[in-house]
């Protein structure tokens, strides 16, 4: 990875130093290894700073929202799942495709902080990869991980190693893909009865905080104002006050990106209770496959999505919602 | 609500029909004197495509026990093609609902065209004596808008 | 000092909570939060931070004031406090502790907040010592001692036992009451933990974060750095920091329409949000850098401007750890204020 940090660093530079790019978008360092930042660099000096590690999960892709507004040219690094999250907002106007030059890079899948914590191991110094490994350096000692048991859920079901939209990419190493059943999760509670689910998703959204990091994060929550946030709309919330807050607002949420979320795991990453949100992305992802045919948002920055087309002979919603266990 | 004869739980059911087909099927339900229950709250809109998923979650949270949508049939509407977004949508959300552990039974959708007041009738009855069976909604209601015995 | 066998911790809980009420740190669904005992409740005293802190259960994330009630054009305005039975509140890290009295000087200061003095008058807190602190903790900095949080009763944890010692007339009755339960005795192994706890608090990495330069006469100063841009242009402005936070008391009040009237209700608000103290027009602060600072300002200029030099952090470091782009105030420090050389 240090060969692609420095290969990425020296391209940033001379895009800078040629004008091409006003600035570039990617990580910087933080106070460890494995909490790197997401910064915008606009000197050859400021680069001094960047980063690009493991622990580089975060799609960088929703701050060209406001980022590539700015007079001239915006480059930007993206992995090779976070470029369907950029052809979305092109697709839905939020990014003009001419202001930015999207450089793909290198991805052998990104490390999660919050699963070393979870195997006991706290105190984390240090957090080295090495080949399949990462050594890790606590206060209490040190420990050698697989790399594979802590990868994020995102990359547990990496939607394949190919950038969808780039300019130029930064590859030097082979990336293995993953062939992972990204609907496991889905069909697991699908084969529960409704009780066993609704207990199941009272136990998760129970934990809500209402924090609005899942919805801040995610590049298709893309409006000037939600609906959330607006006391004109009769359901906006600071808190959840009620169960059914919680319910409303994971619902609203997850249907509002139906058809324009890539599933780039952005909100399960970022939950601070670690509510497993990408099962209810899934769903309607699944859902669609199955009624409407296959369909993978932000592979272009072009078309229809599911839910603004249709045809004669779509399944009757009494059809899509099958007894346990056959579900759709 | 409590049916004080048979003691058995009424249900609050919430109907959106659209203007132009179902809300005229069942005008033409009660002008032909066919019954349907009166614990159904017909809304109208302009087109079923009209009702976003949070009038159905508001409905719920409101009280409502069931949501049923009705709209023209399909290739019959108003505005030529918004029943087919209708469609997909709702099969979505409940399809959704269902997963969250919502009785799929609780909603549904029916197309009802103006000629059918007597499908309009059939349809209610039959959705009110599957959403009665079910008994009250629990799952997806706010505590805050159940009457509060202590205030009421 | 008392003493009980960590195999009958359990035994404990229940002898509290058959007494009153007992919250403490809960594990659901994966997540340790704190929570109310019941039997068979997956309890980890061992968890050094839960998710939210205990700030919740005198300032809860939201609460009923009152309710009014409307029949016609008549509005009745109903009182909706009662009495609050008393209850324990246990495993309170120092942290967690401190941040009680950062609460206390706001909630408790004229006019008194009778919603949060209700709730803090009926509780009994017992605290517990933290023995395995993370790289993210910085309680020092604050003047902090991790190793005796204080409270109404302090406790330590080692591999064999729960040490019990009672500070305060509160914690004496309490004990007085579980008394059979326990042992005397364990002075020297809570003295050897502490000197142990300590060198690790003293190599921690944050440990030495100087926080001289804030201070109310730098206020201006310190407001009109260039380098709040740099330092918030990640913030993707949701509340994770602050809904985390054990000294955050910001809150907003609402009404909500219920099918036969009105609750009022206050919940926790966010500095970061954009609608963060809206009033008739917009948010005061309309950048996020804005709200960015606001927050951090408040927290180690604004809040010891008010409150006699306190700082309203008390370097639990959930911020640190939760944090979806990794911003924090650790960051803010370290930037402005440097790092101490001694």
């Amino acid at each position: 990875m240090r060969d692609v940090e420095q290969k990425m660093k020296e391209r940033a530079a001379e895009l800078l130093r040629s004008g091409e790019a006003a600035r570039v978008v990617g990580w910087k360092k933080g106070e460890f290894y494995f909490d790197p930042s997401p910064a915008t660099f606009e000197t050859e000096e400021e680069l001094g700073e960047f980063v690009y590690n493991g622990f580089c999960g975060s799609n960088l892709s929703k701050y060209l929202i406001a980022v590539s507004k700015k007079p001239g040219k915006t480059a930007i690094f993206l992995k090779p799942c976070d470029t369907y999250s950029f052809n979305e907002l092109v697709k839905e106007h939020r990014v003009a495709r001419e202001k930015v030059y999207v450089i793909g890079i290198e991805c052998q899948g990104k490390l999660d902080i919050d699963k070393i914590r979870a195997k006991g191991v706290t105190g984390v110094m240090e957090a080295e990869e090495a080949g399949d490994k990462v050594e890790v350096t606590s206060l209490y000692g040190k420990t050698s991980i697989a790399r594979e048991e802590i990868l994020l859920e995102k990359c547990l079901c990496c939607k394949g190693k190919k950038h969808m939209v780039a300019d130029e990419t930064i590859i030097l190493h082979e990336m293995p893909e993953t062939k992972n059943n990204r609907f496991s999760g889905v069909e697991k509670l699908e084969r529960m009865t409704p009780d066993e689910r609704f207990a199941f998703w009272k136990a998760e959204l129970s934990k809500c905080i209402r924090c609005n990091a899942c919805r801040n994060v995610c590049p298709a929550c893309s409006c000037v104002k939600c609906v959330f946030d607006n006391p004109a709309s009769g359901i906006a919330a600071k808190a959840n006050d009620t169960e059914f807050e919680e319910q409303m607002f994971h619902i609203i949420r997850a249907f509002h990106v139906a058809g324009r979320c890539t599933d780039c795991g952005e909100c399960s990453r970022v939950c601070p209770q670690h509510i497993p949100l990408h099962l209810l992305n899934r769903k309607f992802i699944k859902d669609m496959d199955t009624l409407y045919g296959d369909f993978q948002a932000g592979e272009t920055a072009e078309g229809k999505t599911p839910l603004t087309e249709y045809t004669e002979g779509d399944a009757e919603p009494g059809e899509a919602v099958k007894p346990e266990g056959q579900h759709a | 609500m409590q049916d004080v004869t048979t003691n058995a739980h009424t249900p609050n059911i919430v109907a959106f029909c659209c203007n132009w087909c179902s809300y005229a099927g069942a005008d033409l339900a009660g002008s032909s004197r066919l019954s349907y229950p009166a614990n159904v709250k017909i809304i109208r809109v302009p087109c079923s495509c009209r009702v976003n998923p949070m009038f159905v979650l508001k409905a719920f949270q409101r009280g409502a026990d069931g949501v049923i949508l009705c709209g023209c049939h399909p290739g019959d509407c108003h505005y030529v093609t918004g029943n087919y977004y209708t469609r997909r949508r709702m099969a979505l959300l409940f399809s959704f609902l269902n997963y969250l552990g919502i009785e799929k039974e609780r909603t549904r959708v029916e197309w009802v065209s103006a000629a059918e007041g007597a499908r309009f009738s059939a349809v209610m009855n039959d959705f009110v004596k599957t959403v009665a069976a079910l008994g009250e909604n629990k799952r997806l209601t706010d505590l805050r808008c159940k009457e509060d015995p202590e205030n009421a | 000092m008392l003493k009980i066998g960590k195999e009958k911790l359990n035994e404990l809980y229940a002898a509290i909570s058959a007494g009153a009420p007992l919250w403490l740190p809960v594990k659901k669904a994966g997540e340790v939060n704190y929570g109310l005992y019941e039997a068979g409740a997956d309890v980890s005293l061992e968890t050094l931070k839960t998710v939210k802190s205990p700030k919740d259960l005198f300032f809860p994330q939201s609460e009923t004031m009152m309710r009014f009630k409307t029949e016609g054009k008549k509005i009745e305005i109903l009182d909706v406090r009662s009495e609050k039975e008393p209850f324990v509140l246990f495993g309170v890290k120092a942290c967690d502790f401190r941040a009680f009295d950062v609460l206390d000087r706001v909630f408790l200061d004229e006019p008194v907040d009778t919603y949060y003095q209700a709730r803090r008058e009926a509780a009994t807190i017992v605290t517990l010592a933290c023995s395995r602190p993370e790289e993210s903790c910085f309680c020092k900095v604050f003047g902090i001692d991790a190793t005796a949080p204080g409270g109404d009763i302090t406790t330590w944890l080692d591999e064999n036992f729960l040490y019990w010692q009672a500070n305060t007339e509160k914690g004496e009755k309490l004990t007085e009451r579980l008394r059979g339960l326990f042992a005397e005795g364990g002075e020297s192994e809570v003295e050897t933990q502490r000197a142990a706890t300590k060198e690790i608090i003293a190599r921690l990495p944050f440990s030495g974060l100087d926080l001289s330069r804030f201070k109310p006469e730098n206020l201006n100063e310190l407001f009109d750095l260039p380098v709040w841009q740099s330092l918030s242009e990640a913030c993707l402005g949701c509340g994770a920091c602050t809904f985390v936070c054990p000294t955050c008391q910001c809150f907003d009040i609402r009404d909500f329409k219920t099918n036969d009237g009105i609750i009022r209700y206050r919940c926790w608000d966010s500095c970061m949000y954009s609608d963060f103290t809206q009033m008739a027009a917009a948010n005061s602060r309309t950048t996020q850098m804005q709200r960015y600072r606001q927050r951090f300002m408040h927290k180690l200029v604004y809040y010891p401007a008010r409150y006699d030099g306190v700082y309203s952090c008390v370097g639990c470091g959930r911020c640190v750890n939760k944090c979806p782009q990794h911003l924090n105030i650790v960051k803010v420090i370290r930037t402005i204020g440097g790092e101490k050389h001694d």
